[in-house]
């Protein structure tokens, strides 16, 4: 491959962002993503010199160079202000006024070095309305406020101090839990304080007990994925382990933006000693080679919390020769899709892969790789720790062990609880303080899920209920919505989300993400194209095609929340509640 | 790509059921193979047998029993027992949906059998809203560049990177509904890494992509198919021996293109045999 290079000259800081990343490794193709990362980090935004720069030294075509930078919506490709504002204007957000804040920002002045921008989920749903500011430099400041008004949002445009969040958003008394028991009780930067916790204990006896016995556990322990897909935790590490190969991968999930969902920053901040032990077992049951992290692009704290517990564990001996190492990702919902972060991982475009082959046979660089979500594997260290039994003691006979709810929206303590599986719906809501309101409707599953209406609170939260009620756990995630709620706006704001962030890949996907969002635009204004029962049929063939013919999660669930809600609310202005399609 | 080079490793037979029909396939094949064989008329946009699967544009997807969602018959692999569908309501439903999305988003009009499918599915191609204008990319005297007619199929990207030219000019930017194709700034092609093979021209199935001669004439309206005849030669220009087809309306070579199924070209060209009747006109 002779490459063409691109003719421009980068400047001196953008030669050093990207230097700083290949200072002591090889250039591979992989490092495209950190590398644009930093020139971003460093600048502000990714100029033709930058990226002439960056692909001469990865050996990277500048045409996929390019493709890639496009892709993720944190990369800048045209000249940007160092400061940006990222307001948060998703679903739990919207909730609690995140609306008015941008309507009034919008109204404002604007300046030249610093600017604000709609966010998708930003992870910090309990702090609603939330946002990430994030200024270029050397170093940048990349800082996670809320909850903001309107004020304290300008304040942050013009350069105020950003406050930092006191609370970890854990209301639960500590001794009753075991997901969080560590969770604002340790020094999330202290490895003595850790152990001090029974820390790097289930990694100790992983070793003594042996990489059969682990797999034979976690499998007994009828551990599910807690990712979304709920895939059996054991059978994919026996998957792994089998196959017949020297190389294998480790991937932590920790690229949390279903939206509604922050369960998974919790752990990464307040506990993240617990997460690199919880790798380096699965490491050591599969024996792979090397384990990556893939932190969200907007969760800095997380991923500065794991990097440095990771560096703490090593220089302690406590990893052996295991490289970890922290990945993070630049803005697309879709690369939480496993394949399409494994894409992402090798310097790629975030698009997500044809299925079979499974990551299991085939992921990270070909491998065989794990990938599982941050909570499976914090799981996963309970089940080493205490044995299979225990966990199985925990939750229902298909649903075994605790599990971590992510509850915002109108209730009165937004926050991660810990439940064990089987807990009613509505013992949930009372954990977290009841709802503020009466109840019109909860979202369970983030944007990908559904809503379940005031009628359905007695559903017991395990995979097999959910299955039945037609709903689904998903990622965890309850938004509880109060009576008078505008589902109209809601839905039109959660079919704006799967429009920006698929990939654009499938057809189906790509411009049937495009026409749900213009229906719900329509149906919003109380403007038509033709009958009320066109644009019925319009929302059927949308769901089919989407669920039917997309190629990965995203484009499969993206009708998922608005038909279920065209099934419970009243949704169509020419009705009231309609029941039809129950 | 499966260029079979060297020694070929011994294919097990897979027995699988399509519409109803006991077939045995070879390991490797797809379902679509397999389908085809049968005489099964499955639709396909983004396929072609000399490029792997881009697996984009989901109108081959087809049931396949115990599979939660459809499956994309190009890509999936035969395994033992599959029992397929090719025709159900719920194929049906998906393809006319996949025709009505691409209608309402891309200038449709010269991609061969589109008309027929939207008959054969029912689709309707005005029911989800009408493709916005884009300008015409023309910035080389060999090619232009429609993508009021992309179908983002991903066949010139593939053509131009790992499946044939390795030149990797051309790549998908933006994401989602602002996805494109397109080189590194959208710079022109003259000054990126193009190498003229056209062969990402040759690939594309909704004429996005067209060679001058085509364009011209299309622009004026004289574009007709069935006046084309096609005769096979071989490239004079070096010793590789290329298979050209040349696509000859009123005296004029109008395209040259080259047999994907040619065991010497695979259906790709270089800039020679691609655009060298400039010469052989001129004669
Ligand atoms: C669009 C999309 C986004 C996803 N995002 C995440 C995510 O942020 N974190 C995660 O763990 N899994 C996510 N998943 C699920 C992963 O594909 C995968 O199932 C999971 O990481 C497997 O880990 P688990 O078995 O431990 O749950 C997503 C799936 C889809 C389709
Ligand atoms: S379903 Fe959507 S996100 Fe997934 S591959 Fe298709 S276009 Fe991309
Ligand atoms: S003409 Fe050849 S080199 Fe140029 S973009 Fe097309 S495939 Fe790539
Ligand atoms: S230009 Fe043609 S070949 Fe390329 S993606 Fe678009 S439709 Fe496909
Ligand atoms: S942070 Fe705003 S919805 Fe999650
Ligand atoms: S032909 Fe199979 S997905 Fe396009």
């Amino acid at each position: 491959m002779d490459l063409k290079p691109i003719d421009a000259i980068p400047t001196d800081d953008e030669r050093a962002a990207v230097d700083h990343v290949l200072a002591a490794r090889p250039p591979t193709r992989d490092l495209l993503l950190p590398v644009l990362r930093a020139i971003q980090a460093r600048v502000g935004w990714i100029s033709k010199g930058a990226l002439a720069h960056a692909c001469a030294r990865l050996h990277v075509p500048p045409a996929e160079a390019w493709g890639v930078a496009t892709f993720y919506h944190l990369l800048a490709t045209e000249p940007s202000p160092r400061r940006v504002l990222h307001v948060c204007d998703d679903v739990a957000c919207r909730a609690r006024g995140s609306a008015q804040i941008a309507e009034s920002l919008a109204k404002g002045a604007s300046r030249d070095d610093a600017a604000w921008k709609r966010s998708p989920c930003l992870g910090q749903c309990e702090r609603a309305p939330a946002a990430l500011l994030v200024q270029a430099g050397a170093p940048p400041i990349e800082r996670a406020i809320g909850p903001i008004d309107a004020a304290i949002a300008r304040e942050a445009i013009d350069g105020a101090p950003p406050t930092t969040p006191a609370s970890s958003g854990v209301h639960q008394p500590r001794e009753s839990l075991r997901l969080l028991a560590r969770v604002g009780v340790v020094d999330p930067e202290s490895l003595d304080d850790y152990r001090a916790h029974g820390g790097f204990s289930a990694l100790r006896r992983a070793h003594e007990l042996g990489a059969a016995w682990v797999i034979r556990e976690v499998t007994d322990a009828k551990l599910l994925g807690r990712g979304g897909a709920g895939f059996p935790a054991g059978r994919k590490w026996a998957a792994v382990a089998q196959q017949p190969t020297s190389t294998r991968y480790v991937v932590c999930n920790a690229d949390e933006s279903e939206p509604g969902t922050f369960k998974d920053r919790v752990l990464l901040e307040e506990d993240p000693f617990a997460i690199v032990e919880a790798i380096a077992i699965a490491a050591f049951a599969v024996s792979a080679a090397r384990a990556f992290v893939y932190v969200r692009g907007e969760y800095p704290l997380a991923a500065a919390r794991v990097e440095h517990a990771i560096a703490a564990a090593r220089r302690r001996g406590l990893l052996g020769d295991l490289p970890i190492e922290v990945r993070r990702g630049a803005g697309a919902y879709v690369c939480g899709e496993e394949t399409a972060l494994l894409e992402s991982l090798e310097g790629r475009r975030g698009e997500p892969r044809s299925k079979p082959p499974f990551p299991v046979e085939r992921g990270l660089f070909a491998a065989p790789t794990v990938i599982n979500n941050v909570e499976t594997l914090a799981a996963a260290l309970l089940v080493v720790r205490d044995g299979a039994e225990a966990f199985t003691a925990i939750g229902t006979a298909e649903s075994a062990g605790p599990r971590l709810f992510c509850l915002s929206g109108d209730v009165a303590h937004p926050g991660v609880y810990e439940a064990p599986m089987g807990l009613p719906l509505r013992a949930l809501i009372e954990l977290a303080g009841g709802a503020t309101q009466g109840i019109a409707g909860v979202l369970l599953g983030g944007a990908a899920g559904t809503f379940v209406g005031p009628d359905e609170l007695d559903l017991r939260l395990t995979f097999e209920d959910t299955r039945r009620a037609g709903t689904t756990l998903g990622s965890g995630v309850v938004v509880v919505f109060r009576d008078g709620t505008d589902f109209g706006a809601v839905l039109h704001g959660l079919a704006g989300f799967f429009r920006h962030e698929s990939c654009g890949q499938c057809v189906p996907c790509r411009v049937g993400t495009a026409k749900l969002d213009e229906l719900l635009a329509r149906v919003r204004a109380g403007a038509p194209d033709g009958s009320w029962d066109d644009e019925r049929a319009r929302l059927r063939d949308l769901g089919h095609v989407l669920r039917e013919a997309s190629i990965c999660g995203l484009g499969q669930s993206a009708a998922s929340a608005v038909e279920s809600a065209a099934r419970r609310f009243a949704i169509w202005p020419d009705v009231g509640k309609r029941e039809e399609d129950r | 790509m499966a260029h079979d080079g060297g020694l070929v490793p011994l294919r097990r037979k897979v027995q699988l059921t399509i519409d109803g029909a006991h077939v045995t396939a070879t390991e490797g094949q797809t379902i679509l193979d397999v389908a085809r064989s049968l005489g099964l008329d499955v639709p396909t946009l983004c396929f072609a047998p000399n490029l792997s699967p881009a697996n984009a544009c989901r109108l081959c997807v087809v049931e396949l029993e115990g599979a939660r969602t459809l499956v994309p018959s190009c890509a999936r692999l035969v395994e033992p027992g599959m029992v397929v569908t090719t025709d159900s309501p719920r194929v049906r439903d998906a393809r006319r949906m996949v025709l009505e999305l691409l209608a309402a988003t891309v200038d449709m009009q010269a991609t061969p059998r589109f008309a027929e499918w939207c008959a054969r599915y029912g689709a309707r191609v005005d029911r989800f809203g009408a493709p916005e204008a884009r300008a015409v990319v023309d910035d080389n005297a060999l090619f232009v560049r429609d993508y009021a007619k992309c179908m983002l199929c991903y066949k010139c990207v593939e053509a131009c990177g790992d499946d044939a030219q390795h030149t990797f000019a051309i790549a998908v930017a933006g994401r989602g509904a602002h996805a494109t194709i397109a080189t590194e700034l959208d710079t022109p092609l003259p000054d990126s890494a193009c190498v003229f093979c056209g062969n990402c021209v040759g690939v594309c199935p909704t004429a996005a992509l067209q060679f001058r001669a085509e364009h011209e004439l299309r622009a004026a309206g004289s574009w007709d198919e069935t006046k084309q005849t096609r005769t096979d030669t071989v490239c004079p220009y070096c010793g590789v021996g290329c298979v050209l087809t040349l696509h000859v309306q009123d005296d004029r070579i109008v395209k040259v293109t080259s047999p994907s199924d040619s065991a010497v070209t695979h259906g790709q060209l270089c800039v020679k045999g691609r655009f060298g009747f400039e010469y052989l006109g001129r004669r």
